[in-house]
């Protein structure tokens, strides 16, 4: 999308752009996931759960950046 | 002192090693000239995405961090763990805005935020106030890392401040040198340290203990013994608000404090920035499971050092790998804490450094500064930042920085109208800016004055979590200061520009032009800032 072909005005928009929402707003709703249960491997679901979330940024924003480059 | 001896020798032997790469930095990517501040100040602005991960993970991740959030942890439970999210929700939000500042900072050659507001709203007033408190936040931080340093000497029963001093004259020597440089190489050494000493704690400690099942299960039975309401293995109706904004606030400052962009100026082109923002998170890891070395410093009845009556939570981490690791092993895991201290001291000095030349010294005191004396005064002022930040320890209660970093996290928010939206938008006047800015910061100060500190009795200034019930709610609920004073701050602005523009009081030029913001490596008018001079 910033590709930029002569004669067309570059911007950083993008509807793939709406996927960095997810990684920002999940990690915040604390109330889903403010849980001792199910436990993985002895860590509480609030803990094992938003170490997890990192993997939903590392995705989200890898796919941004593929898809817009 | 004689239990500590193998731990103090790896200690110092790993320190050598670094501080002689440091020297040897200033002949790394060597340019023909490093008298101008893209050379001292951004390593030439020319570092790949390995070398900026290293540079901004090393930057970020600073050695206050791996002591204080795990220390955090070790007496709060859940509401520590907030480092986590927030440094998952950090590289989605700055995705887009880092890349746009990396492109007008390029193209105009800006080395500080300071200079983006100066060129965007025409006004040297404004660029004065974001430099100030870019400086201001910044000062204690670079303190907080000789804290970082002095829980370990403190570990090793090492007490006095002449290997703080010494540390450090090594540190601004070589960051005199060598400028950025010295920290960008620096930081492989610290990275690989911090992922090699993490990953052995992460299984052989909880092997030790019985594993992670029982470490969380003894966190939870010291925290319901407790009668404090704050903490606890979860969080509960009153602080759960204050950890969403906490980390979501934290995560909006991050990248507006001076020495995050220095990282980010100083890559070689967008594609750079984005890629990092997608492989920086693995340094969210490693911090989310130093996080839980909290717990395990409960599950192994680690006792934090106690000196004067007083226990330091902040040296839980360093006793538990003394209690835990073979002596060898824990000096390189001390070794890795203190040289972590050193990669964020250098850059935060060289970033304070930078603003003080190009938005005090440039603007006010010599406005036709060449190159070769904008990179003078920078060196020199980088040496003053480093004595006041050891005076600050010397002289100072520790706590004093403490109390100033959490203050620093709050003001910072502050500049986000100007510096971040800024970047979007140019409908906020500046005058309105100014003000927003003003009452943000008054804002933010009432709130954290009013804020006590039950476990060490402090009245004021004793912690983040402004209790509602201060505005009449009839609530236990907390909420992070800086996220309330932002929300003044933009309110504020977002009135006094209506008024302004109603009342047709002048505004400032701007500077930049659309397509600025989007210019990438390669086109025209992205010079080479290596070999041309920067105006």
């Amino acid at each position: 999308m910033t590709t930029g072909e002569p004669g067309q005005p570059r911007t950083d928009r993008s509807p793939w752009n709406w996927l960095l929402v997810l990684p920002i707003v999940l990690p915040l709703l604390t109330f889903l996931f403010n849980s001792d249960e199910p436990r993985l491997l002895g860590f509480p679901l609030f803990y094992w759960l938003q170490i997890a979330f990192i993997i939903v940024g590392v995705t989200c924003t890898t796919i941004v950046y593929r898809m817009t480059k | 002192m004689s239990a500590h001896t193998t731990e103090l020798v790896v200690f110092i032997l790993l320190f050598l090693l670094v501080s002689g790469m440091g020297f040897v930095a200033s002949r790394w990517r060597r340019p023909t000239d490093l008298a101008s501040l893209n050379e001292w100040g951004l390593g030439g602005r020319s570092f790949g995405s390995w070398i900026t991960w290293f540079l901004i993970g090393g930057d970020l991740y600073t050695a206050y961090t791996f002591v204080a959030v795990p220390a955090l942890v070790f007496s709060s439970g859940a509401l520590g763990f907030y480092a986590l999210p927030y440094t998952v929700v950090v590289y989605p939000l700055v995705f887009l805005v880092l890349a746009r500042m990396w492109s007008v900072s390029h193209v105009h050659g800006f080395v500080t935020p300071a200079d983006f507001v100066r060129a965007r709203f025409g006004s040297p007033t404004l660029a004065l106030a974001i430099a100030i408190t870019g400086l201001v936040a910044t000062m204690p931080y670079i303190a907080l890392q000789l804290v970082g340093i002095e829980a370990v000497l403190k570990a090793m029963g090492i007490t006095g401040h002449l290997p703080i001093i010494i540390a450090f004259a090594i540190l601004a020597a070589y960051t005199y040198q060598s400028g950025l440089r010295a920290p960008a190489l620096i930081a492989f050494v610290k990275d690989a340290l911090i992922y090699i000493v993490i990953l052995a704690a992460i299984i052989y400690i909880p092997a030790k203990l019985g594993g992670w099942d029982s470490i969380f299960d003894a966190a939870k039975a010291k925290f319901d013994a407790t009668p404090a309401p704050g903490d606890g293995m979860l969080l509960n109706a009153n602080n759960q608000l204050q950890y969403v904004t906490l980390a979501f606030g934290s995560a909006l400052a991050l990248f507006l404090y001076p020495h995050s962009l220095t990282g980010v100026l100083a890559s070689r082109s967008r594609g750079v920035i984005k890629r990092n923002m997608s492989a920086l998170p693995a340094y969210s890891l490693v911090l989310g499971l130093i996080a839980l070395l909290g717990f395990m410093a409960i599950a192994a009845g680690t006792k934090p050092v106690t000196t004067d009556g007083k226990a330091d939570t902040n040296t839980i981490v360093p006793m538990l790998f003394d209690q835990m690791f073979p002596d060898w092993f824990t000096g390189v895991a001390y070794a890795a804490i203190g040289i972590g201290a050193l990669v964020p001291a250098a850059i935060m000095s060289i970033a304070a450094a930078n603003l003080f030349t190009r938005n005090i010294y440039r603007e006010y005191i010599n406005k036709n500064a060449t190159d070769a004396q904008e990179a003078g005064v920078s060196k020199l002022v980088s040496l003053v930042v480093k004595v006041g930040a050891v005076l600050c320890i010397l002289l100072l209660d520790p706590q004093f920085s403490i109390d100033l970093q959490l203050i620093g996290g709050v003001i910072i928010l502050q500049t986000l109208p100007s510096v971040a939206l800024g970047l979007y938008t140019r409908w906020f006047h500046k005058s309105g800016l100014i003000a927003g800015w003003a009452a943000g910061l008054a804002a933010g100060m009432w709130m954290l004055y009013l804020i006590p500190n039950p476990a060490n009795g402090k009245q004021h200034f004793g912690g983040s979590a402004f209790a509602l019930s201060n505005l009449g709610f009839d609530t236990k609920m907390t909420i992070y200061a800086g996220f309330l004073a932002l929300a003044v701050n933009l309110v504020v602005a977002a009135l006094a520009t209506v008024i302004f523009r109603a009342s047709k009081v002048a505004d400032g030029a701007d500077a930049t032009a659309r397509g600025d913001y989007f210019a990438d490596e390669g086109d025209p008018q992205v010079k080479d800032r290596g070999l041309t001079a920067s105006h």
